[in-house]
């Protein structure tokens, strides 16, 4: 009776912390909708789609910084799936066994560096180099306005460069031990139809398909996110353009350069509400990327946990 | 050509463009190494880590103050994330199949997706909003609530990885669930914990977004917890947005700085899981 009272005890006790971060979500989002009352209730629903953004005049429109944070992630998605998705494969299919651990562990080193980081080697290094590339557009090209505009090296095109680096190791890591949990007999059932090694990946991948989506989902998360390098690189200028060469803005990088300077409370609570959708975007794309991984993993598991037993049996 | 054929040489060159595809991935990786070990290495001398920030102007300084504020505000946040972490770990880890538990674990997760900047402004209405001041408190709380999500996920994995029997044994010599975890299982974990933590201190030693406007900066030498402090990261940032050579030097020292900091963490890190791994293999 005793023990069992205490046991309880202990459950309630750790209970009570693991409920804390429970907490901390739903405060999260509670704390930036109060902060940003004055702004909701003042700009409505057309603070999402103006385009005027006029700290002087009190006017506050986001939807240039959405445009730029909705873009950006775009096109980093677009340059980083393919590669990462390249890697796993490479790394789980491919590869010669003494390569897989520091290959994997290579591409997991990008995950480490710094965000601050990231943007020095963007100032300092890659924008030039873009640059040298933007001058380098044939006029033919450039009457389109995918690159239209003064060549500058910062601006929309190099940020997605960089958010595409920082975005790789986050998806092919899942990618790759979504794959790892295929079962093989998946890929010996290709081959024995005849597939070839590119056929066998492809019904692998079919077969892990929503944890793969999960895993480019979770990498879209970050990339809607990142603050400081993109920050640094991408010109800050509140404009919605498809240009990759024009500077542009993004949610996050409006709320680091101009949270200290919001003098007055609208503004701040502005910036406030900025931070809110993000938050409320970046919830759903991670809960959803998730919610993927998590059922794909435990279809997989549930699955390879009866071949190892037949396995073992026809060894023996 | 035959089907087949045709179909031999597109798998031919998919593989190819996988290994591709590793190259594309590690030449930024190398290119970012480089140049941090080139530029950062070089502008890297003693006056960095005893040397207070110069004004402009002045050639040399360092940033003695920072990377004091950096250590500050790391331990802050472990001071708070580290029991609550833990322990919610723990909770996990015990009692794994329950309702709560799943819920906890998935509000883990997407709290550790959620941007680092928003994070920031939530430690802002809560610490700095109240009393009007910026303080390293306030940054300590963000990185904090960044680091709880990792410690989390890290602990619990570990601690799993504990073998059953000792747990059952425990348990059958008629301990408590309390004295099982705290007498046996946490002991056998320990190394795996610590572990989790230096992996939350890694990612969180990288972080600029959450500190601009929580820590914010200070010039001076400061490690008085309420005021305002400075940190490696927001001095780089503030560095590498100045128009001075010297100023960019320095940045790129700071820069070198950091990525030792967090892949050496991280290293360590590597090597603690798969030693741990190995021990507990049956």
């Amino acid at each position: 009776m005793h023990r069992s009272a205490d046991d309880r005890l202990f459950r309630m006790t750790t209970g009570i912390f693991a409920a804390l971060v429970l907490l901390l979500v739903v405060g999260i989002g509670f704390e930036l909708w109060r902060q940003s009352l004055l702004s909701i209730e003042k700009f409505g629903f057309k603070f999402w789609t103006g385009r005027v953004w006029d700290p002087v005049s009190g006017e506050f429109g986001a939807l240039p910084f959405i445009w730029g944070t909705l873009y950006s992630s775009l096109l980093a998605l677009l340059l980083s799936t393919p590669i990462a998705l390249g890697i796993a494969i490479y790394i789980s299919e491919l590869s010669p066994r003494m390569l897989r651990q520091p290959l994997s562990y290579m591409t997991e080193l990008l995950a480490a560096i710094p965000s601050i980081v990231y943007g020095l080697w963007g100032v300092f290094i890659l924008t030039p180099i873009v640059r040298k590339l933007e001058l380098l557009t044939p006029a033919a090209l450039r009457k389109f306005p995918l690159f239209s505009g003064p060549p500058l090296g910062v601006g929309m095109g190099t940020a997605a460069i960089i958010l595409s680096i920082m975005v790789v190791p986050f998806t092919s890591s899942v990618a790759r031990e979504i794959l790892k949990n295929v079962p093989i007999a998946q890929r010996e059932a290709a081959y024995a139809l005849g597939a070839t090694r590119w056929e066998a990946i492809k019904v692998a991948m079919g077969y892990g398909k929503t944890g793969i989506i999960g895993a480019v989902m979770l990498g879209l998360g970050r990339a809607l996110g990142e603050t400081i390098a993109v920050t640094m690189v991408i010109g800050n200028n509140p404009q919605i353009s498809l240009s990759l060469f024009a500077p542009q803005y993004t949610m996050a990088a409006v709320i680091a350069n101009e949270f200290t300077e919001a003098a007055d409370e609208l503004y701040l609570h502005a910036l406030i509400e900025i931070g809110l959708l993000l938050f409320i975007i970046t919830i759903i794309v991670n809960a959803l990327s998730r919610l993927f991984i998590w059922s794909t993993k435990r279809r997989l598991v549930n699955i390879i946990s009866i071949p190892p037993v037949v396995e073992e049996e026809k060894a023996a | 050509m035959s089907y087949s054929g045709r179909r031999k040489i597109v798998s031919a060159i998919a593989e190819a463009l996988c290994a591709v595809a590793v190259i594309l991935a590690l030449l930024p990786l190398a290119m970012i190494l480089f140049y941090v070990i080139k530029q950062g290495f070089t502008s890297l001398n003693w006056a960095f880590f005893t040397h207070m920030p110069k004004p402009v102007g002045e050639p040399g300084g360092g940033m003695a103050n920072a990377i004091v504020g950096t250590l500050i505000l790391i331990g802050l946040a472990a001071t708070m994330a580290v029991p609550v972490g833990c322990i919610c770990g723990i909770h996990l880890a015990e009692y794994p199949d329950s309702r709560f538990a799943s819920v906890v674990r998935f509000a883990a997760d997407v709290l550790n997706g959620v941007p680092s900047i928003v994070v920031g402004i939530f430690a802002f209405g809560l610490v700095v909003l109240p009393v009007k001041r910026f303080s390293a408190i306030a940054g300590g709380v963000a990185l904090g609530m960044l680091m709880i999500p990792v410690v989390v996920r890290t602990t619990e994995e570990l601690l799993r990885l504990v073998p059953t029997g000792l747990r059952e044994a425990a348990l059958a010599l008629g301990a408590t669930r309390a004295r099982a975890v705290f007498t046996v299982i946490v002991p056998a974990a320990l190394p795996g914990i610590l572990t989790g933590i230096l992996v939350a201190t890694a990612r969180i030693a990288g972080e600029t977004a959450p500190l601009l406007f929580t820590a914010l900066n200070n010039s001076y030498w400061s490690t008085n917890i309420t005021q305002p402090i400075a940190s490696l990261t927001v001095q780089v940032y503030t560095y590498a947005n100045s128009p001075y050579d010297d100023w960019h030097r320095q940045a790129w020292a700071g820069a070198f700085l950091l990525v030792m900091i967090t892949l050496t963490l991280s290293i360590i890190a590597r090597l603690a899981v798969r030693g741990l791994e190995r021990m507990n293999r049956p």
